[in-house]
């Protein structure tokens, strides 16, 4: 007898609604779609992701790892009940969301992934990914952590976030916070935007293919190494350049 | 009083920067030396609000001018306020024109990214009144909240005239380089679209996110020369031909009309009398926009444009790259960045690039007079600069 221990390996999945695809227009005065991707769209977003471990500041390189293995075990079937949403303009990636079901009554937020900044592509994917989890899962609530301080500005001060220290949440770290029903409603009109249907157009292109992120954020400025080499163009040390300015 | 020129500018981006506070300060100076051709100074002037605060770092200048191997040039550092910039700017002025030094180098720089959003806010608002502001929980946004809807009120400016202002520097800022924010926003997106009210929501009522200068880091230099050693170095000869600095009450609500700015009246006046021009002269100016109405309202206060009818100039595109005077071209604070101590320095620096014609897409043309007003506490110390381009 054969045993096929990939289906032993692999979680049973529920069947979850899926989330209806919205659009908005962002600051810039683009628009942006956020849907829902497939698993096998996955492969398209991972390069994007991976970039971002690279990329030391503002906890980019922590939470693009952590984004990186959950949209990996997504893809091989190795997490209960994930699910991943993405926001795109002109079919550009410009955020990815995902988070998990725990029970019918509880969501698992995992994470908010912006590609581009200033343009609150990130606070958007997370109020629809919120919206997932309250108007389409119906749950009660949704646990909630953060990663970064513009993370805890965003998601616990801006929605007013309860605490709940007592419950352990799956990424570890920092206790628990949590988005009630009653929270998501007041915070409905304000913080969860965005237009339904999407414009068969708009939609067509973001389904089309997931375009990598034009302006993605980047590593931090080497100010001495820039400084170096406008200096000295044989690039070597600050010692050097300061001999030659005649300092030592 | 000598003469005194710029021979050497430099800047780094006005951003987030995860470098100490000494490599922010030293690296434009680097530049400027490298751009003036100069290896030495005779003084180092260091503008900064915060490190003692928010990096723990005081004595500043002595830290920066071992650094960038200076010693034993003399070296202090100034603070006051948002106007330290330009105040060490004065300082280096009179050090040049008095005889008593060659070379001065002015540098300003700030890191508030140290510290979170929160804590660099309520940093900032120290410099207001202590025991009739501060501790009432007055922050510089809530001032300029209520500043705005005085004017709003008293002269007809709408919060569209305020996202006008806002739509412009982010734009000017797309061509700078140095600028924090590199991204266009339109009226639509942030006025009319549905969800233009999360996009840009109100942060200290009329006035909403995308009204308010960004907290950044950075930092940007100067050197300033006496006309003999100008004269030898072979760059455009680059003036600071006038200087003004007046000071107001220091609790905004003791003003007569608070929608007057006095100071920066009687600081622009100052300089524009020292320098022997008028406010239609000039051709290029920097203004301390850290929240949009002030760009409107010291657009009218230093004699652009008649008082009450800045939002007018605006609404006419007088203020963009090609309208009457060109007002941000850099981007402004609001786009550019507002790293607080090296804010005057830095507009001092775009004044430089735009009068010797190596701004780039953003240049102005023919600019040969040039203005910043840097605006300290709320209103209750400014420094306004004239810049003038010899033949
Ligand atoms: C948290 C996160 C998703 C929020 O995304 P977002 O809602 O799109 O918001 P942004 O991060 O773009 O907002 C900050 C940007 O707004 C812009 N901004 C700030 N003040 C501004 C102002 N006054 N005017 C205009 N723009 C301004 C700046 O570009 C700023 O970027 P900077 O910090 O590099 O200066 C995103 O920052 C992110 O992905 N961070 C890294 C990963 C992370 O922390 N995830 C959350 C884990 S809990």
């Amino acid at each position: 007898m054969s045993i096929d221990l990939e289906k032993i390996l692999r979680p049973v999945d529920m069947v979850l609604p899926e989330f209806p695809a919205k659009y908005m227009t962002l600051s810039n005065g683009q628009e942006m779609v956020v849907r829902q991707v497939n698993r096998d769209e996955i492969p398209d977003i991972l390069p994007h992701v991976e970039k971002l471990m690279h990329v030391e500041r503002d906890y980019y390189h922590i939470v693009a790892a952590r984004v990186y293995a959950e949209l990996l075990a997504y893809y091989t079937y190795r997490v209960q009940d994930e699910y991943v949403l993405a926001a795109q303009v002109d079919g550009e990636i410009v955020a990815v969301v995902n988070g998990r079901i725990v029970n019918p009554d509880i969501g698992m937020s995992f994470h908010t992934l912006s590609m581009r900044r200033g343009l609150r592509v990130g606070a958007h994917a997370f109020a629809a990914k919120m919206e997932y989890h309250m108007d389409i899962l119906k749950q009660k609530e949704v646990l909630i952590v953060a990663e970064s301080p513009i993370g805890f500005r965003r998601w616990m001060i801006e929605y007013k976030l309860e605490k709940r220290f007592h419950i352990p949440h799956e990424l570890g770290g920092c206790p628990s916070w949590s988005l009630t029903r009653n929270l998501f409603d007041n915070a409905r009109n304000t913080l969860v935007v965005g237009r339904r249907p999407v414009p068969e157009k708009l939609l067509a292109k973001a389904h089309d293919a997931i375009l990598p992120p034009t302006d993605p954020p980047k590593p931090p400025e080497d100010l001495l190494a820039a400084t170096r080499s406008m200096l000295d163009n044989t690039g070597t040390s600050l010692i050097d350049m300061r001999r030659k300015l005649g300092g030592m | 009083m000598r003469e005194v020129y710029v021979a050497g500018i430099g800047i780094t981006s006005f951003t987030r920067l995860e470098y100490p506070l000494v490599e922010i300060a030293a690296y434009p100076g680097l530049m400027a030396l490298r751009d003036s051709g100069l290896k030495k100074i005779d003084q180092l002037y260091v503008a900064n609000m915060g490190s003692g605060r928010v990096n723990g770092q005081t004595g500043l200048a002595s830290a920066v001018v071992d650094h960038l191997s200076l010693t034993p040039a003399g070296a202090v550092t100034i603070e006051n306020g948002p106007a330290s910039g330009a105040s060490a700017i004065k300082e280096g002025f009179m050090a040049v024109a008095s005889g008593m030094h060659d070379v001065v180098m002015v540098i300003g720089a700030e890191r508030m990214r140290e510290v979170n959003q929160l804590e660099a806010t309520d940093f900032v608002a120290t410099l207001t009144h202590p025991l009739a502001e501060y501790i009432y929980g007055v922050t510089l946004p809530s001032l300029a909240g209520m500043f705005a809807r005085l004017y709003m009120e008293k002269y007809g400016v709408t919060s569209r005239h305020l996202a006008m202002v806002a739509v412009k520097n982010h734009h000017n800022a797309m061509d700078n380089f140095y600028a924090h924010l590199h991204e266009e926003i339109t009226l639509e997106g942030i006025l009319d679209s549905p969800e233009a009210s999360t996009n840009n929501p109100y942060v200290a009522d009329p006035l909403r996110f995308y009204d308010m200068c960004p907290v950044s880091d950075g930092g940007a230099c100067l050197i300033l020369v006496s006309a003999d050693v100008m004269k030898k170095l072979n760059k455009p000869m680059i003036r600071l031909a006038g200087i003004g600095q007046a000071t107001d009450t220091h609790a905004v609500h003791e003003r007569k009309d608070p929608t007057y700015l006095f100071a920066v009246r009687e600081a622009a006046k100052k300089s524009f009398a020292m320098a022997g021009v008028k406010p239609e002269d000039v051709d290029v100016a920097e203004l301390h926009d850290a929240f949009t109405i002030l760009e409107i309202a010291e657009s009218e206060e230093v004699g652009f444009f008649k008082k009450g009818e800045g939002h007018i100039a605006l609404e006419k595109g007088e203020t963009k790259i090609g309208g009457k005077i060109p007002i941000n071209p850099s981007g402004g604070l609001k786009a550019k960045g507002h790293p607080v101590g090296a804010t005057g320095v830095g507009q001092a620096h775009e004044i430089v690039l735009q009068l010797r014609g190596e701004a780039k897409k953003r240049q102005v043309k023919n600019a040969k007079i040039g203005f910043t007003c840097n605006f300290g506490g709320f209103g209750n110390n400014v420094v306004c600069l004239t810049f003038i381009k010899e033949k």
